[in-house]
């Protein structure tokens, strides 16, 4: 057996769809934690068909290197290794409008990319980029009226797009078996971030996205606070009645 | 390209002839989803299929549906596959299945032609119930993720549009 190459290669791939396979899950279930208590019906509905679309991918990638279930409910905290930004609470409206803005622009230059190559993921990223494409309208769409609404509503989206700001230099973080230019990714999602903030009467925020303030090192499979939480109840089912089924 | 036996053609037929649970006016076939239907072996048969949207929980129920449809049929070994290159995209619904969509009441989507190719004409989304083009959007998302909810300024009634893909 030829060991070493084959090894990491396989060790490179694994890591790859984790990242992006929780990710995926992660952010599903932070905004499925919405049905039953968002603002409007029209909301609910929204939330959790983005959160649909999210558990697609991450059931697809999760697949790839494993059974999905036994790495979804069964890993511990440390071993999941989704970007800090995907898991932090969903606070207020505009707090979950301000993740899905950074994150979906995020995720959408980041599919196009794969898209676009012929790497493993480049199918599922075809497949995703279009739907996540509808992820990013509505974020958008959302900072422009909540940015250039009320007072209140502008006060509350500005000071949620300041909160989240530090967890966005993860983002382009390189993933080792994810052939994309991370660089050229960040500048372009930069760019489109100073261009909606600025439509929506929002200031791009100026806290660090990088060095010692930043946050970000859940792809190391550190997390913050409230992730234990967040897994506790996502695989207390799960690890409470192994094995059921509906 | 690979060419399908007289058998094989026929599988199909009754694969592409089980309806879409969601929207049960729309076939299959027409709805474009079904990718191929291969004999592998005495009695057993391979059907590919193509979500529309990657997390669709349809996909379960169809390929349950396609199984009981050959089962009936006298194929006792089905198995379905699901294939997501290339990416599904509203353009596979045929003619026949965007006439019966705008029947059932729900906007059909509007062609995109292909990728990289010249921009098409932004086309008003038609009311289903009165025919109007004077309709506002309500919701990106509606009743399923493929779906975005509009109401006619015209009839004042809500309508879901089929969104393109």
């Amino acid at each position: 057996m030829s060991s070493t190459p084959d090894t990491h290669e396989t060790a490179t791939f694994t890591g790859a769809a984790l990242a992006l396979g929780d990710d995926a899950l992660i952010l599903s279930h932070r905004l499925g934690e919405w049905a039953g208590s968002a603002p409007v019906l029209e909301e609910e509905v929204a939330l959790a068909n983005i959160a649909l679309d999210l558990l697609g991918q991450a059931r697809i990638l999760l697949s790839l290197v494993g059974d999905e279930d036994e790495l979804a409910y069964l890993r511990e905290e440390r071993s999941f290794r989704n970007v800090q930004l995907a898991e932090q609470p969903n606070g207020d409206f505009a707090h979950t409008i301000a993740r899905q803005l950074y994150f979906s622009t995020y995720q959408h230059l980041l599919y196009g990319r794969l898209a676009s190559g012929d790497g493993p993921f480049a199918g599922l990223a075809a497949k995703a980029v279009k739907e996540v494409a509808y992820h990013r309208d509505h974020a958008e769409h959302w900072t422009l009226r909540l940015g250039d609404g009320t007072t209140e509503s502008h006060e509350r989206m500005q000071r949620a797009c300041d909160a989240l700001w530090r967890y966005t230099g993860e983002l382009f973080q390189p993933v080792e078996g994810l052939d994309v230019d991370h660089a050229a990714m960040e500048s372009a999602w930069l760019a489109s971030m100073t261009d909606i903030l600025g439509k929506a009467t929002l200031t791009v925020p100026s806290g660090p996205r990088t060095g010692a303030w930043a946050a970000g090192a859940g792809r190391q499979g550190l997390h913050t606070e409230s992730f234990g939480r967040m897994i506790a109840e996502m695989q207390h089912l799960h690890r409470s009645h192994p094995g059921a089924t509906w | 390209m690979v060419t399908m036996t007289a058998l094989e053609e026929e599988l199909s037929r009754i694969a592409g002839a089980v309806l879409d649970p969601e929207l049960p006016v729309l076939t299959l076939a027409e709805l474009g989803v079904l990718r191929g239907v291969q004999v592998t072996g005495p009695g057993r048969v391979e059907v590919s299929l193509t979500p529309t949207y990657t997390g669709c929980p349809a996909v379960e129920a169809m390929s349950s549906d396609i199984e009981r449809a050959l089962h009936e049929h006298g194929v006792p070994d089905v198995s379905v596959v699901t294939v997501l290159a290339p990416a599904w995209s509203t353009d596979d619904i045929s003619e026949e299945g965007r006439r019966k969509l705008a029947e059932f009441g729900v906007a059909p989507p509007r062609p995109q032609g292909p990728a990289g190719g010249p921009v098409p004409l932004t086309l008003a989304i038609r009311c289903p119930h009165c025919g109007s083009t004077d309709t506002e959007l309500l919701s990106r998302f509606s009743s399923t993720a493929c779906k975005a909810l509009r109401r006619c300024t015209a009839c004042r009634e809500p309508f879901d549009h089929f969104k393109e893909l």
